[in-house]
C-alpha cells in the first residue's frame, strides 16, 4: 500500500505524564514514526500495554536505550525479542577512506587506464589463443572443428547475406543521388562513376558490412558462449579434457575470417549495382558507360586495400565476441551487460582499425 | 497454545487431468514448526504455493490466520499477505539488487518508514539470517547457494512475519551449513515467535527442529505426528522414509532438539 493511511489494525496510542510515555496497542515497522512522535523525548517508557512488537520497534527502543531512556512493563515475549535483536544488531565494518578532490579524479583515472589496458591485454591474449588453436589444428587435422566451423560459416555467413547486399544497395543508390546533385553543378556528372565505385570498393562496402555483422555475430557470439558459461558447460568442457578455444572459439572466429571477405564481396557488388541503376535513371549514364569508367578510372588497389580490411575486422569482431562471452558470470544480468558491451566495443573498435588503415594506406600510398 | 494459523480443508489441486492434491487436510498450529515431508512429485511445493495464494485450488479451503484468501478484496489480501514470509527454494532474490536492497524491498510498503530506519532494518535482518556486514552489498549472484538461502530467509522475515514459509530451506547446503540453518529458524521462531511450515527432505532437520510432521503420500496428508509417532507408523513408504538407512542414521548421530543457545552473530 502506498497511501498513507495505515491498516486500521495498526493502531498506537499512548499518553505521556510526568516524563513517562506509555503505549498500548501495535508497536510495529508501521507505527514507527507514531511512536517516535508519541515518545517525544520522554526519558521513561512504560509497554505494558502492547498487542504487538516486533523488530523494527525493538531497534528503536535498542537506540532509545543508549541515550538513556529506561523501559518498563515489557511483557517476557517481547523481552526476548528485544534481546534476540540487541544480538544480533550488526556492526558495521570499518568504511574505507573516502578520497576527495584531485587524489579521487587521479585515482578514477588510473583505474579506467588500468582497465582499458587489461581489457586490451585479454583481447590479445584471446587472439592468441584463437592463434594457437588453429595452429593445433593445423598440426592435429584430425581435432579440427569442422562441423561447428560449416555450421557457424552459415551462421554468420550466409545468413547474413541479405541484409548486407541490400543495406549495401541503398547505399549505392543514396552515393548515386547524392553525387549526382552536387557533381550536376559543375557539369561534371560522369565522375559519379568514380565516386561511387570508389567508395563503395574502398571503404564504405567493407566498413558497413563489418558494422552490420560486428552487430548480428559479436551479440550472437556473446550470448551462445556466454549462456555455456552460465551454466558451467565450459568449465564442464575443461573437466572432461575437451578444450574450448578449440570447439567453441576457433569455429567461430574461422568462420567470421572466412565469411566476411565473401560478404565484402557481395557488398562492394550490390552497391555498385546500385550506383549503376541509379546513375542510370537520375544521370542517364548507361550500364556500359559506367563500366567502362569504372574500369578505366578505379585501379585495382583499390580493392585490395578494401578487401585486406575484411580479416582484420573479423578478427576484431571474432576476438571482442568470444572474450566478452568469455566474462559472462552466473547470472542473466552480465549475459545481458556483456553482449551490448561487445558489440559497441566490436563496432568502435571496427572504426578505429579503419581509421588507422586510412593513414596507412595514405602513407604507404595506395 | 492451539490456535490454528493455517487450516487447510479438503484441498483438491489439479493440472490439467493430473490430481495433485485430493481431500487434503492440514493445520499449523500457532508457534509450532510444522516439518513437510513427502516423494519427489508429490506436491509439496504445490501445497505451499497454494496455502500462500499463488495456485488456485480446484476446490476446497485455505484459511491463514483466519481468512480465506480467495473471498478477500485486494487490499486486505495485501495486509494478510504482509503477515507471513515465504522463502523460495533457491532463495528467489531480486537480480538486479544487492542484498540490502533485496531485504528492504518489501519494507517498501510500509509508509512513513524513512531511509535510514529502513536500511538499518534491512541490516538487522540479514545479521538476524546469520549474513556477515559484508554480504549487505553483494549482488544475488555473487553468494554461495546457502548465503542466498539466508538472504532469502532475511527477506522474508523483513516484515516480521507471523507466519514463514520455507520451501526445502537446507537442501543444497553441506552438514554443517544445514545444522547452523536449523537451528537459526529454531532461534528466530523463538525470538519472533514464528509459525514455521517447512518443506524438506532433510531427515536431520526433521529430526532438529520439527514440532510435529506431516507426510504427504497418495494426494492427501497420510499421517502427522511427533517423530516418535512417525516411527509408529506402518504404512510402506512412511515406514521406508523413516527407517531406511539414511533415517536411521540421522537417528543414531541425533542433533538435538533442543537447540543449544546459539551465539549466531
Ligand atoms: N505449473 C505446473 N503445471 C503442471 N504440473 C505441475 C506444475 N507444478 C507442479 N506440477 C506437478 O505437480 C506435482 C507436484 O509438484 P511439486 O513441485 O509440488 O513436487 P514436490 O513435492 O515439491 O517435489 P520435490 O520434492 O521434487 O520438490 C508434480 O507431478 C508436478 O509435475
Ligand atoms: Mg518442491
Amino acid at each position: 500500500m502506498t497511501s498513507s493511511s495505515l491498516p486500521s489494525e495498526h493502531r498506537l496510542t499512548g499518553t505521556v505524564s510526568a516524563g513517562v510515555a506509555s503505549l498500548s496497542g501495535d508497536f510495529s515497522v508501521w507505527t514507527l514514526a507514531r511512536a517516535k512522535q508519541l515518545i517525544g523525548d520522554a526519558r521513561q517508557i512504560d509497554l505494558a500495554g502492547l498487542t504487538r512488537f516486533d523488530t523494527a520497534a525493538a531497534l528503536l527502543l535498542l537506540s532509545l536505550q543508549d541515550q538513556g531512556v529506561t523501559l518498563q512493563g515489557l511483557a517476557p515475549t517481547h523481552e526476548r525479542l528485544l534481546e534476540a535483536v540487541r544480538k544480533s544488531v550488526p556492526t558495521p565494518d570499518p568504511a574505507k577512506p573516502v578520497l576527495r578532490g584531485l587524489r579521487a579524479l587521479l585515482d578514477n583515472t588510473g583505474r579506467r587506464v588500468v582497465r582499458a589496458l587489461r581489457f586490451l591485454t585479454e583481447l590479445a591474449e584471446y587472439l592468441g589463443r584463437f592463434l594457437a588453436a588453429l595452429a593445433r589444428s593445423i598440426r592435429h587435422p584430425s581435432e579440427f572443428p569442422l562441423i561447428p566451423l560449416v555450421h557457424h560459416c552459415q551462421e554468420t555467413g550466409l545468413r547474413a547475406v541479405p541484409i548486407v547486399a541490400l543495406m549495401s544497395f541503398l547505399i549505392g543508390v543514396v552515393l548515386a543521388f547524392q553525387g549526382a546533385v552536387q557533381l550536376h553543378e559543375f557539369g561534371a556528372e560522369v565522375f559519379v562513376v568514380d565516386l561511387i565505385s570508389i567508395s563503395i570498393i574502398r571503404e564504405l562496402g567493407v566498413l558497413l558490412t563489418a558494422i552490420i555483422v560486428a552487430g548480428r555475430t559479436a551479440s550472437a557470439l556473446t550470448a551462445s558462449i556466454g549462456s555455456m558459461k552460465m551454466r558451467e558447460e565450459i568449465d564442464a568442457m575443461r573437466t572432461l579434457g575437451i578444450d574450448p578455444d578449440m570447439r567453441l572459439v576457433l569455429p567461430r572466429i574461422l568462420a567470421l575470417l572466412i565469411t566476411l571477405p565473401i560478404l565484402t564481396v557481395i557488398a562492394n557488388a550490390a552497391g555498385l549495382l546500385g550506383g549503376a541503376i541509379m546513375s542510370w535513371v537520375e544521370l542517364g549514364i548507361s550500364p556500359s558507360m559506367f563500366r567502362y569508367r569504372m574500369i578505366a578510372e578505379t585501379d585495382v588497389d583499390n580493392v585490395i586495400a578494401g578487401l585486406s580490411k575484411a580479416p582484420v575486422f573479423a578478427l576484431i569482431i571474432g576476438v571482442i565476441g568470444c572474450h566478452a562471452g568469455m566474462k559472462v558470470g552466473k547470472d542473466a544480468e552480465s549475459l545481458g551487460a556483456q553482449t551490448s558491451t561487445a558489440v559497441v566495443n566490436a563496432i568502435f573498435l571496427v572504426i578505429i582499425a579503419d581509421a588507422l588503415f586510412s593513414i596507412f594506406f595514405a602513407e604507404v600510398g595506395i | 497454545m492451539s490456535e490454528n494459523v493455517v487450516e487447510v480443508r479438503g484441498l483438491v489441486t489439479r493440472f490439467g487431468s493430473h490430481t495433485v492434491h485430493d481431500g487434503l487436510d492440514l493445520d499449523l498450529k500457532r508457534g509450532e514448526i510444522l516439518g513437510v515431508v513427502g516423494g519427489s512429485g508429490t506436491g509439496k511445493s504445490v501445497l505451499l504455493r497454494t496455502i500462500v495464494g499463488l495456485l488456485k485450488p480446484a476446490a476446497g479451503q485455505v484459511r491463514v490466520l483466519g481468512q480465506d484468501i480467495e473471498t478477500l478484496s485486494p487490499p486486505a489480501r495485501e495486509a494478510l499477505e504482509r503477515r507471513w514470509g515465504v522463502m523460495f527454494q533457491d532463495g528467489a532474490l531480486f537480480s538486479a539488487l544487492n542484498v540490502r536492497e533485496n531485504v528492504e524491498a518489501p519494507l517498501r510498503a510500509v509508509p512513513d518508514l524513512g531511509p535510514e530506519q529502513r536500511r538499518a532494518l534491512a541490516e538487522l535482518k540479514v545479521s538476524m539470517a546469520g549474513l556477515p556486514w559484508n554480504a549487505n552489498d553483494k549482488m544475488p549472484s555473487d553468494l554461495s547457494g546457502g548465503m542466498r538461502k539466508r538472504a532469502g530467509l532475511a527477506r522474508a522475515l523483513a516484515l516480521d512475519p507471523e507466519i514463514l514459509f520455507l520451501d526445502e530451506p537446507t537442501a543444497g547446503l553441506d552438514p554443517i551449513g544445514a545444522d547452523a540453518f536449523d537451528r537459526l529458524i529454531v532461534e528466530l521462531r523463538d525470538a519472533l515467535d514464528l509459525s514455521v511450515f517447512l518443506v524438506t527432505h532433510d531427515l536431520d532437520t526433521l529430526h532438529a527442529c520439527c514440532d510435529r510432521i506431516a507426510v504427504l503420500a497418495e494426494r492427501k496428508v497420510l499421517a502427522t505426528g511427533t517423530m516418535a509417532d512417525m516411527l509408529k507408523i506402518d504404512h510402506p513408504w512412511v515406514h521406508e522414509y523413516f527407517h531406511g538407512p539414511r533415517a536411521r542414521a540421522a537417528l543414531t548421530t541425533g542433533r538435538s532438539k533442543e537447540s543449544p543457545d546459539g551465539n549466531q552473530g
